[in-house]
């Protein structure tokens, strides 16, 4: 028997290599994504060691809000005597006071900000010490006007020694003298991408900190003979608990295990794409499997005739999965590596420039993930054609084997069983009343969902593939085609079906963002009445663009402006609580340009020490007029505000307003936004231009209408649309082998009529023209499936958030005919290699009997 | 039965297809088979030719060069007035579809296609519209008229090698080529087959060449051609199955005598 399973197996290698691509491309993605993040790891963690391989211990100031998000580290500064105090420590080589500090954005040659790829830009003050060598010809900053860069910056944004560099920092755009370049240990130009200009002390402490002889952190070296972790503790007493005091190796473990925690969460990203490809490779073997048990139906009624059980049927049909799936996930897992690989030197030496790559490993957990997945995967997709392998009867082997055209009564009751009850675990998530479990349940429920609808895809596609079929079928090859595509609605509805998951997602993702996109512009145009917004682009350091405090005046000087509200954020700790934190310097503008109304007190009149508060908040923390409120802002003591005033709940604006009055209490004293409004009957545009002349200072700072704005704020919604493209073109690339794999398996079945056709006279274009006309109409049938379940599912999305200021549910109309054209393309190529077989096909050899 | 070159233009009027000194070989060196050893036959146009022989004759093969299914490695083909030799794929499948009807052991019907549109099949795939007079009479022939709507899988055997029968006929071919039609069927239904092929004949004045090896199917031909080991033996006209069985039972020594001969 296994000897049988064997010989029939390596008799038909065409199957073993379709049904077996689907694991292969699957498993792959899963070994690629761990080899990718442990490479990337192990590279980071080498990084990070090397940049505290010269700190002994370091002493850092704690934040006053403690954010827990991103680097606390620059938000806190710690007094310049400090310095002095660990350096009296015994033990202590050596304290240096260094400023270090995300946010010191160079600008380039062409006016923009030079970019990282979410590398930090440091802006520090030079030390001479530690780790960075400054390079021949350069010289450390001296003047107030000197800077050094490191070589990776000077690299990207082409700059040399004397040449004139503008910096934006705390404070808007200040022009320096490029005296020197320096590198790090081991030639590196870059640490990982990032970039650093260092100042001179003085200048560094107040254009990344905002305040005179402050650090922060002090670098303590050890003297002879004195352990790190000793003089950790002994330095630890000396400045007391309102500090953090640990050694370079603990930092250096820190950085790398925030990175790894970052890491792993992209791994499971990725994973969950791979999860799709391989739910989707389900539905391929499954199909793969079942065609070939049904062409097999004499072979396995003559096992049955010969003696063999039920359970040796199944087994060997399951053996054949299992060698299949092991030579499948061992190939999964070379490319895998292949591609990990591939991906990490790609991210070196493209996006972060610098990053040394360690030597690409294989962690264990990609091996065990990579068989796991590619076995269990296969056995599961090919236990239901087992148990109809095991159904055929030995008498089947004496006779002529009929197509059986089972009723679909049984799988469409199951079909709506489990679609309903998908909808229902959906339902149960989206209404947000399963706490912990409500991720899941709303994945489980999409899961289930696409079970249940691929259940149904045969009654479905009875009258949906014969209307498709007609739009085809306008000759004699496409009718010919179009009959065949109806030939086997289960054959039909599960190559559609596989189609269906890949788009379904895509199109749900698409119309949430197209309804979020819709809704925000729906909110902009109904309750903002501001007419343009100064705002920065963006940005990823942890500073955010800010502007001259004066345009805000100029702004308001300016003919045809009505109203100019500035806008400062920044993160503060309130009633014990973190959270953003607005002040704006013309409340009135505010509370005019959104609408916001008083539920109590006053709105637009608030001042130093005052603050208002959305009714919502105000509610849950019981807050009411006159509350006094505690407010720890990022510099200077925590203070005590008095409530003036609650507004209404609306769609546009919440949370806490202060008064610029206490804006010198925020990180950065500059504006970041502002809101303006025009005189009836301004000119929009010459406004417009006025505002951009008052920026040309302020690079990474624009000005835009209403409209552009929100278009500027929802782009990022594309950015997410195409990363998820991008990813799940693995699931549809599965989905396309499927009808590849049907096609090509439904041809070698019709060898015998193919001959007969093309000996009756069928030329060999239209031959092909009949296998590619059943491919585009299972492959738009998939399509229209994937874009109908995609609209259910993100309609139901939609509806869920309606409180959340999901106010419009719009379809993306364009994009999702786009899809059904690139469905029907896609018919057409998956349609090539079939049909090429079908006009390959032996005449003579197709209709000879036996 | 031999020919001189000179006369093939000035009687190819009457001939529907013709083979002259074909030479067939599979393979070569030590595993060269000869399946046609210098076969030359001319089927008139209008008669009904049924080709016998024993197993591994070559009369299957002598039929699949006849309609352009195969090509010969000696020797020439033609089909009325054109010659097989040098046509592509294109050319040759564009000769079957105009020129040659098939009808097959295993039937070969579509599956997917209801009797009619079976039927209809070489004309739509030509893009050609039937005569109605014509397809009127062949349906009424094949008298298949109640059951024209169903599926092959609804109908009997006897029942689906007629309408392959009516498939062949419908476009008027040549020659019409049947392939053991019978020998899938039932003697009833056989007979009505061969009944139905004879008529067409007769009544129409068809063309059509049967491959087959039972006599009494043989016996409704005008004319009997007897193959063994790639050869043409001898010829029987106007044979009774009786004639033709025992034309069969003495081919070896037929086949023996020849061969001295040559």
């Amino acid at each position: 028997m296994l000897r049988a399973t064997l010989k029939s197996l390596m008799s038909r290698k065409l199957r073993l290599v379709l049904s077996g691509l689907a694991v292969v491309l699957g498993v792959m993605f899963v070994a690629g994504a761990f080899v990718l993040t442990d490479t990337l790891g192990r590279s980071f963690t080498s990084l990070f060691s090397t940049a505290y391989a010269n700190t002994d211990v370091q002493v850092a100031a704690k934040s006053k809000v403690a954010t827990g998000v991103g680097n606390d580290q620059g938000v806190a500064s710690l007094p310049g005597s400090l310095v002095d105090t660990v350096r009296q420590v015994p033990g202590v080589a050596s304290a240096t006071g260094e400023v270090q500090v995300d946010g010191a954005r160079v600008i380039g040659h062409n006016g923009k900000v030079v970019t990282t790829y979410g590398a930090p830009q440091f802006g520090m003050n030079w030390t001479g010490g530690g780790f960075a060598q400054l390079e021949p010809g350069s010289r450390a900053p001296a003047a107030d006007d000197e800077i050094v860069i490191n070589a990776g910056l000077a690299k990207t944004a082409d700059l040399k020694i004397g040449d004139q560099v503008s910096v934006l920092t705390l404070e808007p755009k200040k022009t320096f003298t490029l005296v020197g370049i320096f590198g790090y240990s081991g030639g590196r130009d870059s640490l990982g991408g990032e970039q650093s200009v260092a100042f001179t002390t003085p200048v560094a402490q107040q254009l990344m900190l905002g305040t005179p002889d402050a650090y922060s952190d002090v670098d303590v070296r050890a003297g002879p003979g004195v352990s790190d972790s000793a003089l950790r503790d002994r330095v630890a007493t000396a400045v007391g608990g309102d500090y953090q005091v640990k050694t370079g190796k603990q930092l250096a473990d820190d950085a790398s295990a925030g990175f790894q925690k970052a890491l792993s969460f992209f791994n499971y990203v990725l994973l969950g794409f791979a999860g799709v490809a391989l739910f989707v490779g389900i539905f391929l073997i499954l199909n793969t499997f079942s065609i070939i048990v049904a062409q097999r139906v004499r072979e396995l009624a003559l096992m049955r005739s010969l003696g063999a059980s039920r359970r040796q049927i199944i087994n060997s049909v399951l053996l054949e999965a299992l060698v299949i799936g092991t030579i499948a996930s061992v190939l999964g897992l070379g490319a895998g590596i292949g591609v990990g690989a591939l991906l990490a030197y790609l991210f070196a030496n493209l996006g972060a420039s610098g990053l040394h790559l360690a030597g690409i490993g294989v962690p264990a957990s990609a091996v065990i993930a990579s068989f796991a997945v590619g076995v269990v995967i296969t056995l599961v997709a090919a236990t239901l054609p087992a148990l109809r392998a095991a159904r055929v009867a030995p008498i089947a082997a004496m006779r002529e084997v009929a197509a059986t055209d089972r009723p679909l009564t049984r799988v469409t009751v199951a079909g709506s069983v489990v679609t309903a009850a998908g909808i229902g675990v959906l339902g149960v998530g989206l209404a947000g009343d399963g706490g912990d479990a409500t991720l899941w349940a709303i994945l489980g429920g999409v899961l289930v969902s696409f079970i249940g609808v691929a259940l149904l895809t045969p009654l479905i596609g009875r009258p949906v593939v014969s209307v498709l079929g007609r739009l085809f079928a306008w000759s004699v090859p496409g009718q010919l085609g179009r009959r065949n595509s109806a030939r086997n609605p289960r054959r039909t509805a599960i190559t559609a079906a596989a189609l269906m998951v890949g788009l379904a997602l895509i199109t749900g993702v698409n119309v949430i963002l197209t309804s979020a996109t819709s809704s925000i512009h729906n909110v902009a145009d109904t309750q903002v009445s501001a007419d343009l917004v100064i705002s920065g682009e963006g940005g990823n350091s942890s500073i955010p663009p800010t502007f001259d405090k004066a345009v805000l005046d100029k702004t308001r000087s300016t003919p045809g402006v009505a109203q100019v509200a500035g806008f400062y954020h920044d993160q503060a700790r309130v009633d014990g609580k973190v959270t953003g934190v607005d002040a704006v310097d013309d409340p009135q503008a505010l509370r005019d340009m959104f609408g916001l109304s008083a539920k109590s007190g006053t709105i637009g009149t608030e001042g130093s020490g005052q603050l208002i508060v959305d009714e919502k908040q105000a509610t849950s923390l019981g807050l009411h007029v006159g509350s006094q409120v505690p407010v720890q802002l990022t510099r200077g003591d925590a203070r005590t505000f008095t409530v003036t005033g609650i507004y209404r709940d609306n769609d546009v604006y919440a949370g806490w307003v202060l008064s610029a009055a206490d804006v010198s209490g925020f990180r950065s004293a500059q504006p970041q936004q502002a809101m303006i409004k025009l005189t009836p009957g301004a000119d929009v545009n010459s406004v417009k231009t006025a505002v951009n002349g008052l920026l040309a200072d302020s690079p990474g700072i624009n000005v835009a209408d209403r409209t552009e704005y929100v278009d500027q704020q929802t782009s990022q919604f594309n950015t997410i649309l195409t990363m998820i493209q991008i990813l799940l073109a693995l699931a549809i690339l599965i989905a396309v082998l499927g009808i590849v794999n049907t096609l090509a398996l439904s041809v070698l079945e019709r060898t015998r009529e193919l001959g007969l056709l093309r000996a009756i006279g069928l030329r060999r274009a239209q031959a092909m023209r009949m296998v590619t006309v059943e491919a585009v109409v299972i492959s738009v049938f998939g399509a229209l499936l994937g874009l109908a379940v995609g609209s259910g599912l993100g309609a139901a999305v939609v509806r869920a958030l309606r409180d959340q200021g999901f106010t419009v549910l719009a379809f993306p109309w364009s994009r999702m005919a786009l899809y059904l054209v690139l469905a029907a393309a896609v018919g057409v190529v998956a349609a090539i290699l079939p049909a090429i077989r079908a006009a390959k096909v032996n005449v003579l050899a197709a209709i000879a009997y036996e | 039965m031999t020919r001189t070159p000179g006369t093939i233009t000035a009687s190819s009027t009457g001939v529907a297809a013709r083979a002259t000194d074909v030479w067939k070989v599979y393979g070569a060196g030590e595993a060269q088979v000869v399946a046609l050893r210098s076969v030359s036959v001319e089927l008139r146009r209008g008669q009904f030719t049924a080709i016998m022989g024993p197993s591994g004759s070559g009369k299957s093969t002598l039929m699949h060069c006849l309609a352009g299914l195969d090509t010969v490695t000696r020797g020439e083909v033609s089909i009325g007035a054109t010659k097989l030799a040098g046509l592509s794929d294109a050319g040759l499948t564009k000769l079957r579809r105009d020129q040659v009807g098939f009808i097959f052991q295993q039937f070969n019907l579509l599956p997917t296609l209801t009797a009619e549109e079976n039927i209809l099949l070489p004309l739509s795939i030509a893009g050609r519209k039937p005569d109605p007079a014509w397809y009127d009479t062949v349906i009424e022939t094949v008298g298949l008229r109640e059951r024209l709507h169903h599926r092959p899988s609804q109908l009997s055997g006897g029942q689906q090698q007629r309408v392959a029968c009516a498939r062949a006929l419908v476009s008027r071919p040549e020659v019409v080529f049947a392939d053991e039609p019978t020998g899938n069927l039932d003697s009833r239904s056989g007979a009505e087959v061969l009944g139905f092929l004879r008529h067409s004949v007769r009544d129409f004045g068809q063309t059509i060449v049967m491959v087959t090896h039972d006599p009494n199917a043989a016996s409704y031909a005008d004319r009997v051609i007897f193959l063994a080991d790639g050869e043409v033996v001898t010829e029987l006209r106007e044979p009774t199955a009786d004639a033709v069985l025992e034309t069969m039972k003495r081919i070896d020594v037929l086949a023996a005598s020849r061969d001295g001969d040559v």
